[in-house]
């Protein structure tokens, strides 16, 4: 069996995991500009390129380097590469759909490097890095046009050309999961899933976790208190939608602060055979989209789920920085994860 | 809790997760091409909206699944199936439930399977073309995450014997769990339905080999379902509805009891088993097992017979042998009241003590009756009777019964629930209460009730004097939304914490939520419908459960007003402005108003019920019931058939007495007046064509509209600039009915005050229908030579409309003073309530439109923008607009003086 997964699996069993917390509030800091974005064979891209996160990874390495520490110091157990819109149909807004692949496996590189370093360190807290695959910025079951609800701005087959391309360059970067995160339509979903079971055959990697797979994490994003995602589903649903995979984890993050994502993480808590993340965002945006709960306000939140065990694995999503992070860390070691239900029927499997 | 994985599971919008205690999953197959050729038809055309309907009524009768079917040869599959599941997609009310992939072509299932967020099922795949095929075929199934059907089929064909049933899916299940690890749980077998009784001996066995095969699949293949096709199975008697109904019944009951989970069955063509004649089952079962060696003679025999015979009832008086306790249950089960008084006599000898007799037999009786209602195998006329003979075995007893002073008077203060039921103040109707009342009285709990139009003192006053543990108000009439707010604020005022149910027509989740719920300290909670009450009393009312019911109540509630706020704001609306540039664009050039035979107004002094009873729309009425499906498919139910049959029996029984011995009396006024469009209003003008004191006020759709949609107003379907007309009309049936009523109240016989109630309802709709078709014909004759039988009328297939303010396209109700005004309504006997209801409760008052473009809409929400405009219009302040049209406003009103 693949070594990190065996000890990621171990890690599971015996803490709340933490993950970490928002990469753009962070890049925000650094009040970068156009040039920071630009490698020497960008110098001439015709785009303007500022605010493409994710090129970072190739421009200034350093700075997300940097972020990745900041989080580790602050007691994350797993970060995420910077690759939420590391797939040709996101960066086909910047023309650089060409460079997916590329992104992909420099972000998976950088984290790698660092979390091996902080592992070094201090092997008795191993670090993990988890491949971000975001659900770009088109809905293969919502019509763009709501005088056209039968037509589609992309298909699924489009979907899972662009995820396959990601999944191969985040695997061959080195990472320890793969991470499909702010679903807000479940055929988005299903696509990276599909490219991912399809990648793994290929590649002859074993599909479930226990078997030394990379373990994949899946996190839907409930909209907001009508507790359906954008597509309409309810968190049950979106469940029975996902879980043909053999996930590690289901959980919810974004769009919702901790307190208002509560009752829907009871929800797979409930009924899910997986571990439950969350990663909420620091509150709701204020009136100027900003978010603006605290470091101290959010773990007490978080505490309340917390001591209902319906956890396995916490971080934060918008506005949150390392310091939320911290206070994170700090609650979660007071609790227990959530015990992973096993079934009688898996038993006898 | 967390289902094991050989749970089916599947999800569209919402999850559908088939426990074993699901019984049987009915598949929609009424969006399948080769299966419906109107369906074929519409997609066939490119009328895919139409096409949709079709979904979403298989949707609202019942489907918990949806079969979508493309396989034609005209047809570019593919493409058909793309466009029909994205279109299906944007309906949520559709999309809510799971959809079945159903194709022969595996192009087409993949072409599916990409358009489908949630967990469907594809239907099917095979062995047909070998092993490879079949699992490179499963494997990408899993990829996507569905179930699958596999057909009982393999390389040398259909399997058609037992063994070749159960050896091709063992071996395709082995296949599919060994190979490649497919989820058992999501396995659904079709071991093929084939005809019986087709005088071929090698079909004999079809149907027990079926059912074999069923048992021996669910025993040995642990998470497999099983799912087909049922009328296949008499696919030798077509044309004779009687035997292959009887078949399929006889079929599906044994079906499901082999083991059976799903299937595609035809509702329309399905006998209640317990309701085929004996003579007939034992022939059909003689034939499904194979039982006699002449059994397809005997059947193909008596086939010929039964063709038009009607069904026989048999009176079994067995049970009045068994013991006092066991009569009075089986009295109470079946609602027969013929015996009642004789057993309670019975029974107070044996306890010797009425209330003990009460409490004993009586109230286990009632609690058999409340099980059997909550678990679906009773429905809501045989609750009512149970309740009747209830009601006359207490009458029986209270003379008997300990008075205050008495030496056991203490006794008789028993722990009974009590439960204070209201119609609001302004309201009147009052089926729905009556019905929560019966339903609540079978399941132990007193009932007190106040009756209609009762103002919030009383309500309060009585309550405390009472000592009830319940407050229950209904109302039907917009209005009345506003009166419970002011009831629950003075409950609040009073410092009670009684726990306060909701619930009519008008009432929603989410009306309670934001508008009642945060005025009132204690247990506020909306009820569905009348089956909903008994949890929601009991757990609002137990000292164990009260605390921790109210937390989880005023959570979701909680939840619910944030997600509405946040909905407000996503809310795809257009400016009213904008909605008026946008009308319904009639065709005025080559139209002209017609102008009317009989011009002003007219009163019918006496409308003739018996001529009124051939205009009956039966579905309403079974609805109200709550027994749902169309008239007339509702009495060949497979569930419900039984029950609608026999409540339709009572119904016509009571219009013979009604008719007869004229119980009520129905009258109406109506009338046809040139108007003059002004803008969103329309002016009623006077013979010399000059302006009255009469105008209606019309609101517009605001809601964002497709190309070529327009956002409708009623007023579009008057001329724009010349002179047109108006119709509008009252029509009551109700007169003279509380005599009856009473008679019925004073010996507690709620079933046939209901049904009174409810049969007049429906003859006043009848009143308005008829009436329409003599204005179209007549009065106006826009229409003369219409020839439409009631089942046309009832699909609207008529020549313009007659909405009623208070329904969708007109939602508000203070346009009825209007009308009531202008024809002098009182001349019909007819008056309005303060909040604008009509006594006699059943009567229906509307315009009339002639344009043969005009259509029914639903107006939806609107805008701040034309509530204004429509409060100037009106003449009346913002806030008594707001308060008017709350159920459809698009906003929260800043101020809502009714909310502190």
């Amino acid at each position: 069996m693949n070594n990190r997964t065996a000890l990621l699996l171990q890690t599971f069993k015996k803490k709340i995991m933490i993950l970490d917390g928002a990469m753009g509030t962070m890049i925000q800091r650094h009040k970068l500009t156009e040039a920071d974005f630009r490698t020497a064979s960008l110098k001439d891209h015709p785009k303007s390129l500022k605010g493409n996160n994710d090129l970072l990874s190739l421009s200034r390495p350093d700075i997300i380097e940097q972020i990745h520490a900041a989080y580790f110091d602050a007691g994350a157990d797993i970060v995420e590469t910077n690759t939420f819109s590391s797939t040709s149909i996101a960066q086909e807004d910047y023309d650089l759909a060409g460079l997916a692949y590329e992104l992909n496996i420099a972000s998976a590189q950088i984290a790698k490097k660092v979390a091996m370093a902080y592992s070094q360190k201090n092997p008795d807290k191993p670090r993990f890095i988890a491949g971000a695959i975001g659900p770009t910025n088109r809905t293969a079951s919502i019509s763009p046009d709501v005088n056209d609800p039968g037509f589609r701005a992309i298909t699924f087959d489009q979907l899972a050309e662009a995820y396959r391309e990601q999944v191969k360059g985040l695997l061959d970067g080195g990472v320890d999961i793969l991470l499909v995160e702010t679903i807000f339509d479940t055929l988005n979903a299903k696509a990276a899933i599909y490219a991912i079971l399809e990648v793994y055959e290929e590649r002859g990697l074993p599909l479930a976790p226990e078997e030394g797979g990379i373990p994949i994490m899946i996190s839907g994003t409930i909209t907001d208190a009508s507790g359906r995602t954008l597509s309409g589903q309810t968190t049950e649903a979106f469940l029975i939608s996902l879980s043909h995979a053999p996930l590690l984890s289901i959980g919810l993050n974004c769009a919702l602060g901790a307190k208002e994502l509560r009752p829907y993480l009871k929800v797979l808590s409930e009924k899910a055979p997986f571990y439950i993340s969350a990663y909420p965002n620091a509150g709701l945006p204020n009136e100027f989209g900003q978010y603006d709960q605290d470091d101290m306000e959010m773990a007490s939140q978080v505490e309340v789920f917390l001591k209902e065990g319906l956890i396995n694995v916490l971080g934060g999503c918008c506005g949150t920085t390392p310091d939320h992070i911290r206070a994170l860390a700090k609650v979660a070691e007071k609790y227990s994860p959530r015990k992973l239900y096993v079934e009688k029927d898996l038993i006898e499997e | 809790m967390i289902q094991g994985n050989h749970t089916l599971k599947l999800s569209g919008l919402e999850p559908l997760v088939i426990t074993p205690e699901i019984n049987f999953v009915n598949i929609g197959e009424r969006t399948n091409v080769t299966g419906s050729k109107k369906f074929a038809k519409l997609i066939l055309d490119g009328k895919f909206d139409e096409a949709l309907e079709v979904a979403l009524d298989q949707v609202r009768g019942g489907a918990q699944i949806l079969d979508v079917c493309m396989d034609e040869g005209m047809l570019d599959g593919e493409a058909a199936m793309v466009k029909y599941l994205n279109l299906i997609a944007s309906e949520p009310e559709i999309s809510r439930i799971p959809i079945m992939i159903d194709s022969s072509k595996w192009k087409i299932i993949l072409a599916g399977l990409k358009c489908i967020q949630g967990k469907g099922i594809v239907n099917s795949i095979s062995l047909k073309n070998g092993e490879e095929e079949f699992l490179s075929q499963a494997r990408i199934i899993k990829r996507f995450g569905a179930a699958v059907v596999v057909m009982a089929f393999d390389e040398k064909g259909q399997a058609d014997t037992y063994q070749r049933r159960i050896d091709i899916c063992k071996r395709s299940y082995d296949l599919l769990t060994q190979k490649i690890g497919f989820n058992k749980g999501d396995i659904i077998f079709d071991p093929n339905i084939f005809p019986v009784a087709t005088g071929m001996d090698e079909h004999r066995k079809n149907a027990i080999d079926f059912f074999n095969a069923t048992t021996w699949i669910k025993q040995n293949l642990p998470g497999a379902k099983i799912s087909g096709g049922v009328s296949n199975v008499s696919f030798s008697f077509r044309g004779n509805n009687p035997v292959r109904e009887a078949m399929h019944a006889s079929f599906l009951y044994h079906a499901i009891k082999h083991g059976m989970d799903m299937g595609i069955v035809n509702p329309t063509m399905l006998e209640v088993y317990d309701d085929i004649p004996k003579d007939l089952l034992e022939r059909v079962e003689d034939v499904l097992f194979d039982r006699r060696e002449d059994a397809t003679e005997r059947m193909l025999e008596f086939a010929e017979t039964v063709k038009s015979k009607g069904k026989k009832e048999v009176i079994n008086e067995a049970w009045r042998s068994d013991p006092v306790e066991k009569r009075i249950e089986h009295a109470l089960v079946k609602g027969i009241i013929d015996f009642i008084i004789d057993d309670t006599e019975e029974a107070r000898q044996k306890y010797n003590s009425p209330l003990k007799v009460i409490e004993g037999p009586l109230m286990d009786g009632m609690n058999v009756v409340g099980d059997l209602f909550g678990e679906g195998k009773m429905f809501l006329p045989q609750v009512v009777k149970s309740a009747r003979v209830m009601k006359k075995a207490v009458a029986y007893l209270e003379p008997f019964m300990p008075k205050a002073g008495d030496l056991n008077y203490n006794e008789s203060q028993s722990k009974i629930k009590k439960i204070l039921l209201a119609t609001v103040k302004g309201d009147v109707h009052d089926i729905g209460k009556n019905i929560v009342g019966v339903v609540l009285a079978c399941n132990s709990y007193q009932i007190i009730d106040l009756g209609v139009m009762v103002d919030a003192q009383k309500i309060i006053d009585e309550a405390i004097k009472n000592q009830v543990d319940i407050i229950g108000l209904s109302g039907l009439i917009t209005p009345s939304l506003d009166e419970m707010v002011y009831v629950a604020e003075e409950m609040q005022k009073n410092g009670l914490q009684i726990p306060l149910l909701i619930g009519g027509a008008t009432t929603s989740r989410i009306h309670t939520a934001v508008k009642i719920d945060p005025v009132y300290s204690g247990i506020v909670m909306h009820v569905q419908d009348a089956s909903k009450s008994v949890p929601i009393a009991g757990e609002s009312i137990s000292e164990e459960t009260r605390d921790s019911y109210k937390q989880k109540i005023k959570e979701t509630y909680q939840a619910l007003r944030e997600g509405h706020e946040a909905k407000q704001q996503v809310k795809q609306m257009v400016a009213y402005a904008d909605a008026k540039k946008n009308p319904a664009d009639l065709d005025w050039t080559n139209y002209t108003p017609i102008k009317p035979n009989v011009e002003g107004r007219q009163v019918i002094e006496d409308l003739d019920l018996a001529l009124l009873r051939e205009y009956i729309d039966w579905t309403p009425f079974f609805s109200t019931w709550m027994l749902t499906g169309k008239y007339p498919k509702i009495l060949e139910d497979k569930i419900v058939g039984g029950e609608a049959t026999k409540l339709y029996n009572d119904a016509n029984r009571m219009l013979d007495q009604i008719i007869a011995h004229k119980w009520i009396k129905a009258k109406a006024v109506l009338g046809i007046y040139p108007v003059l469009r002004d803008g969103e209003d329309v002016h009623i003008l006077n013979g010399d064509g000059m302006p009255t004191e009469y105008t209606f006020h019309f609101l517009r759709q605001q809601g964002k509209k497709g190309n070529n949609v327009p956002n409708r107003s009623l007023v579009d379907y008057i001329h724009p600039k010349e002179k047109d007309y108006l119709g509008a009309f009252a029509v009551t049936a109700g007169l003279g009915i509380e005599n009856k009523l009473r008679e019925f109240q004073d010996v507690g016989d709620d079933y046939n005050d209901i049904m009174l109630k409810a049969l007049a309802d429906r003859l006043a709709e009848a009143g308005a229908e008829y009436l329409h078709t003599k204005v179209r014909k007549e009065f106006w004759g826009y229409s003369p030579d219409e020839k439409l039988a009631n089942d046309e009328l009832i699909r609207e297939a008529y020549k313009g409309i007659r909405p009623a303010p208070g329904y969708p396209a007109c939602p508000e109700h203070s346009e009825k003073v209007t009308i009531f005004k202008l024809l002098r309504a009182e001349d019909a006997d007819m008056e309005l309530t303060e909040s604008y209801a009509m006594l006699p409760t059943s009567s229906v008052s509307g315009f009339y439109f002639g344009h043969p473009e005009s259509k029914y809409f639903g107006l939806g929400k609107i805008g701040e923008d034309q509530v204004e405009d429509y409060a100037k219009r009106k003449r009346v302040s913002k806030e008594q607009a707001e308060r008017w049209l709350s159920p459809n406003l698009a906003y929260t009103p800043t101020k809502t003086p009714v909310i502190q």
